[in-house]
């Protein structure tokens, strides 16, 4: 009896703390990865990106005002060899020296039923913007809040791989962007 | 005439796109080896995987044929040893053909570049990534390709001598046309 009694108001504590607004805005870089999925010749192959900076405000209850930010450090890939990372730093992919970062602004967040929602915003890569829209999952536990999503973009809308390389027979033009990003929620200010 | 004097028309055929196969593919490896990062490389790499992988399938498809039909024996004039070293070197280009593209298989498995079969079959990676593996792979599909190219040498050579200056049948009964021994 006392002990449902106790496990009752567990519940009960916890359905409060979860209708609580809570705003996932600590962004556990090290926990949070960035990768990229592409077809070579036909071959799978995937490839990531070691360091980005994301910045998320976002709160399941109050979805209108959800914001992200990344900065992705182009310099930072790992193609899978070195001889592809010094390749795609050059002039005819990302440019790094001239271009050394992406930037992914959100301009909204849309709900799709569930732990469902889509990020839509603005991709910007080698001096070159456009619209981008990012499904993505939600998973709550406790104060932990992990976002999955991803992608597809053409690497040619952003001349990733001019001249020998704009050839998609060789490296296809489609990549998968998938990110997997760990926040921990606010510390909660008001009581 | 007598079918016990030649190699199967099947035989015949195998062996002689085996040699094309293999002249084909191992300047292309050296050849791309050599290449700075291009499409043009990416492009030969997958050839040069396709072609070993056709190479293993046909060996073992001659393989096949060879354990379930019996050569021409070679010409009584051939003395027995050199009968026997004959053998054995056969043995070992098979051996090589199979054991080659399996190296190149791994290397590729551990380089992180996974064979894609004319660009429609994925082989199944035999070991994780691991770059340290994958240049030791390297270093023995190499090695291997030159005591390939050694063996292949000493079996064409053989093969001319025996033609050329014993005048004996030994490679007529492999040739692709030509009537039968006499």
């Amino acid at each position: 009896m006392k002990k449902s009694q106790f496990f009752s108001l567990l519940l009960l504590a916890s359905a409060i703390c979860g209708a609580q607004a809570a705003e996932f805005n600590q962004v556990q870089t090290g926990k949070s990865t960035l990768a990229f999925a592409y077809k070579q010749m036909g071959v799978p192959l995937e490839g990531k990106f070691g360091k980005f900076a994301v910045q998320i405000a976002f709160d399941p209850a109050k979805i209108n005002a959800a914001q992200a930010r990344l900065e992705v450090d182009l310099a930072s890939i790992d193609t899978g060899s070195s001889e592809g990372n010094d390749e795609v730093a050059g002039k005819l992919w990302f440019n790094t020296k001239a271009y050394p970062a992406a930037q992914f602004v959100s301009g909204g967040v849309k709900a799709l039923g569930g732990n469902r929602y889509e990020a839509l915003g603005k991709l910007t890569i080698k001096g070159r913007s456009l619209d981008v829209s990012a499904p993505f999952t939600f998973k709550q536990e406790g104060a932990v809040g992990v976002f999955d999503g991803a992608f597809t973009l053409k690497r040619l809308d952003y001349a990733i791989g001019e001249g020998i390389w704009a050839d998609v027979g060789t490296v296809a033009n489609e990549v998968r962007i998938v990110f997997h990003i760990v926040t921990n929620a606010a510390p909660s200010a008001k009581k | 005439m007598n079918p016990a004097t030649r190699y199967t028309a099947t035989a015949i055929t195998l062996h002689w796109l085996a040699a094309l196969l293999i002249f084909t593919t191992f300047p292309l490896g050296v050849y791309m080896h050599e290449l700075t990062l291009s499409p043009l490389k990416l492009q030969l790499i997958s050839y040069h995987k396709w072609l070993g992988v056709t190479i293993f399938l046909l060996t073992v498809a001659r393989l096949a044929w060879r354990t379930t039909h019996t050569p021409p024996p070679l010409p009584e004039t051939i003395p027995r040893w050199q009968q026997r070293a004959a053998h054995g070197l056969h043995l070992l280009l098979y051996a090589l053909l199979l054991v080659i593209p399996l190296t190149g298989w791994l290397m590729s498995s551990a380089k992180g570049f996974p064979v894609v079969y004319m660009g429609l079959v994925q082989l199944p990676d035999l070991v994780g990534k691991d770059k340290a593996l994958g240049d030791l792979l390297m270093d023995i599909h190499k090695m291997l390709n030159f005591g390939l190219l050694a063996l292949v040498g000493m079996h064409i050579a053989a093969a001319l001598k025996h033609h050329f200056i014993e005048h004996d049948a030994t490679l007529r009964r492999m040739l692709p046309f030509g009537e039968g021994v006499k």
